[in-house]
């Protein structure tokens, strides 16, 4: 049951093929990231957001929207792979 | 020139809460860049404060300018909102206005499509606040007998206080802030070979170097 | 795919073995065009690239990326295009690319036209540490005079920082700004100087492109490995201390190259991003990626240095990885913040009796720091720094009882000789 069900969820992040990348010179260690999308986003010691590489899981496609949208460095992006 | 209809009265009062609200906008923008926080809040709500006061108080110009338009005693064509110049009644105090509402759409609407402008431009644009609140605060004085005396004299020049003192307060960080060519050499001087606890993080950004955290 | 060369068989075969890139003296354009012949274009753009992939060439510059794949990407492109001639090699240990520039000016000269004509380029760049010298300008001289290069170069210097020889810092000093990296993507090839498609090759990699133009990608696969076909310039330090630049065809053994035991005690292979290997077990590797991946290793730029015995492999380490934090762009947090922290504790680490917990503290900031910049500065960097610290894990037991096996203090691998205060960058002239 548990393997249908990750293989699909997998399938479809598959689907959506987006994932969250943060251009690090651009990065200033705001953490407004971190705020609001603490499923896939945390920080490090400094201040710097530690972002997951798998795509973004369908359900936190809007959540990560907002999350790109309120960057105030415009670092967070949403990229198709 | 003092009316009794109701657009007037309104047209004064919006114009004196779009004013604070331009001031409070202001000074949550430089704590937005300076990374600084509201106390007791979420970092995204000083983001989240600045973007929302901000359209918050062009709408209230709207319906400054809107009421003053609309308001039959004196005559100002709707154009003179964003021409400026151009009305007949106190040209010089309302064509500041019209000049910093113009700038105020300019900040706005780059803002809205970020994502897709050239960094540098959006950057310059926005740095035109520091244009456009000192013409709109000259448009508030100048244009509005309410402003020259009283409380409300008061509350303007406290508003000019605010955003001075704000202001100042971000110059001196810029000054006081290490230069990107010298950040690995600040760091490195915070981290001799017989202290690796206790250190200062060292920022990207145009901010000042980060309070001091322990190594687990 | 046969060759366009008017080339006697007997000159083919004698080209086969080596050395294939470095004469035995420096030489002019005269004695250049009498040993090759001329320059062999092609006449149209895109036909050499598929003799570059039947080769199988890969990059010299240390990232190994197939040749013809970058030559075809921006061949592919359209509009203005640029080449680029990358000799500085950057790295303090690595002199091959310096070597080639001062013994065959014309091989390297060569390639970065014939990658010019296969791309449809119209602007060609050659960038080194040292700018215009005297041979690489007389070199041009004679050239022009001979109207052999048909888009004319320009010569930029770069500054000496390690990052100064990465792609996008390239080409951001050739835009006249600072050599510091961008993020990417979107990749030089796409979007590269002034916005313009943009190759960037090694030297060594440009002297390859103009003997396999030559004389074919069989006669290029007749050294090496079938999966890392050709040869290599490599740079190499044995225990006595002595460098030499030897050419070798991929796939040989280290052993002929780098002493073993009992004299080193560890080989450094890939430069200062490289990874250390210990002895005796590596001592039957050989100089490829398909062995050396397996023991977390590539071959890099070529840099292959044998630790002498006597040395303290954990001073030795903590040396270079002060100057690899010194050199970081400081664009990225991780970085900026990761490295030095990292370079002070492997100096505690390379000191009597360090701190318990400055190794977990190392560990964690290196998993920190991998993977978290805009450039591989910080991964390199991690991983010279982890191979050190397994390596010479018995030498660091040493150290926390207050012992050290090293008789000999003397710095052993090569750090750039600096006016900078401290040895770090801080202003921004130092990165144009």
């Amino acid at each position: 049951m548990a393997a249908t069900k990750e293989a699909k969820e997998a399938k479809e992040a598959k689907a959506t093929g987006e994932t969250l990348v943060v251009n690090p010179i651009d990065c200033t260690g705001h953490g407004v990231c971190a705020e609001l999308l603490p499923e896939l986003i945390h920080v490090d010691e400094w201040g710097y957001p530690i972002v997951d590489p798998r795509p973004v899981p369908p359900e936190l496609v809007r959540e990560a929207r907002r999350a790109v949208a309120a960057c105030p460095a415009l670092a967070l992006k949403l990229m198709r792979r | 020139m003092s009316g009794t209809t109701a657009f007037w009265y309104a047209s004064r009062a919006t114009g004196i809460v779009a004013l604070l609200l331009l001031t409070a906008v202001l000074v949550l923008g430089i704590l937005v860049n300076r990374q600084g926080r509201l106390p007791g809040l979420p970092r995204f709500a000083v983001t989240s404060l600045h973007r929302n006061i901000s359209l918050l108080a062009v709408a209230f110009v709207a319906v400054h300018v809107l009421t003053a338009v609309l308001d039959t005693y004196v005559s100002i064509p709707l154009v003179s909102a964003v021409v400026p110049f151009d009305s007949g009644y106190e040209r010089l105090w309302l064509g500041l206005g019209a000049i910093s509402f113009d700038l105020m759409l300019a900040m706005i609407i780059t803002s809205l499509i970020r994502g897709r402008l050239n960094r540098i431009l959006w950057r310059a644009i926005h740095l035109l606040a520091y244009l456009c609140w000192p013409v709109a605060f000259a448009h508030s004085i100048g244009s509005s007998k309410d402003l020259q005396h009283g409380w409300l004299l008061y509350l303007a020049v406290g508003c000019a206080v605010v955003v001075v003192a704000a202001t100042g307060w971000r110059l001196a960080q810029v000054a006081r802030q290490v230069p990107r060519a010298a950040r690995v050499a600040a760091i490195f001087a915070k981290h001799s070979a017989t202290n690796s606890t206790a250190p200062e993080t060292q920022q990207t950004g145009n901010k000042r170097t980060g309070r001091p955290r322990e190594t687990v | 795919m046969t060759t366009t060369v008017n080339e006697p068989a007997a000159r083919q075969t004698a080209a086969a073995a080596l050395p294939r890139l470095l004469p035995a003296a420096p030489e002019d354009l005269r004695a250049h065009l009498a040993r090759y012949g001329p320059t062999p274009y092609r006449g149209q753009a895109g036909l050499l690239i598929g003799d570059l992939e039947a080769s199988g060439l890969t990059g010299r510059g240390g990232a190994g990326f197939p040749v013809y794949r970058k030559l075809a990407i921006v061949a592919q492109a359209r509009g203005r295009k640029v080449v680029v001639a990358n000799g500085a090699e950057s790295e303090p240990a690595s002199r091959k690319d310096e070597v080639l520039l001062r013994a065959a000016p014309n091989l390297v000269l060569d390639g970065l036209q014939l990658a010019a004509e296969a791309t449809g380029a119209t602007e060609a760049h050659l960038y080194t540490h040292h700018g215009a010298t005297p041979e690489i300008l007389r070199a041009l001289a004679e050239r022009a005079a001979a109207g052999l290069d048909p888009v004319t170069v320009t010569i930029t210097q770069a500054p000496p920082r390690f990052l100064a020889g990465q792609e996008s810092a390239l080409v951001n000093r050739l835009g006249g700004g600072p050599a510091r990296p961008t993020f990417q993507p979107p990749r030089v090839t796409e979007h590269g100087l002034h916005g313009a498609p943009t190759l960037v090759q090694n030297v060594e990699t440009l002297a390859h492109i103009a003997l396999i133009a030559r004389y074919g990608p069989r006669w290029f696969r007749a050294v090496g490995t079938s999966a890392e076909p050709g040869s290599m310039l490599t740079t190499v330090y044995q225990p006595d201390g002595k460098c030499r630049v030897i050419e070798t065809e991929i796939g040989a053994p280290l052993n002929t190259l780098l002493t073993s035991a009992p004299q080193a005690q560890a080989w450094l292979v890939g430069g200062y991003h490289g990874t250390w290997l210990p002895l005796p077990q590596a001592a039957a590797l050989t100089l490829d990626n398909g062995t050396l991946r397996k023991y977390g290793a590539a071959v890099g730029a070529g840099v292959l240095a044998a630790l002498p015995s006597d040395r303290c492999g954990l001073a030795e380490a903590a040396r270079v990885v002060r100057y690899l934090a010194a050199e970081s762009a400081g664009q990225c947090g991780p970085c900026l913040n990761g490295l030095p922290r990292i370079a002070a504790a492997l100096a505690e680490l390379a000191g009597p009796r360090p701190r318990r917990p400055v190794r977990a503290d190392v560990e964690r900031w290196a998993g920190l720091v991998e993977g978290r910049g805009a450039c591989h500065h910080p991964d390199g960097t991690v991983r010279f720094v982890r191979s050190a610290l397994t390596v010479f894990a018995p030498e660091l037991s040493r150290h926390e009882k207050g012992q050290c096996s090293s008789t000999n203090r003397t710095p052993f691998l090569p750090l750039p000789h600096t006016t900078l205060q401290n040895g770090i960058p801080t202003s921004e002239d130092d990165w144009t």
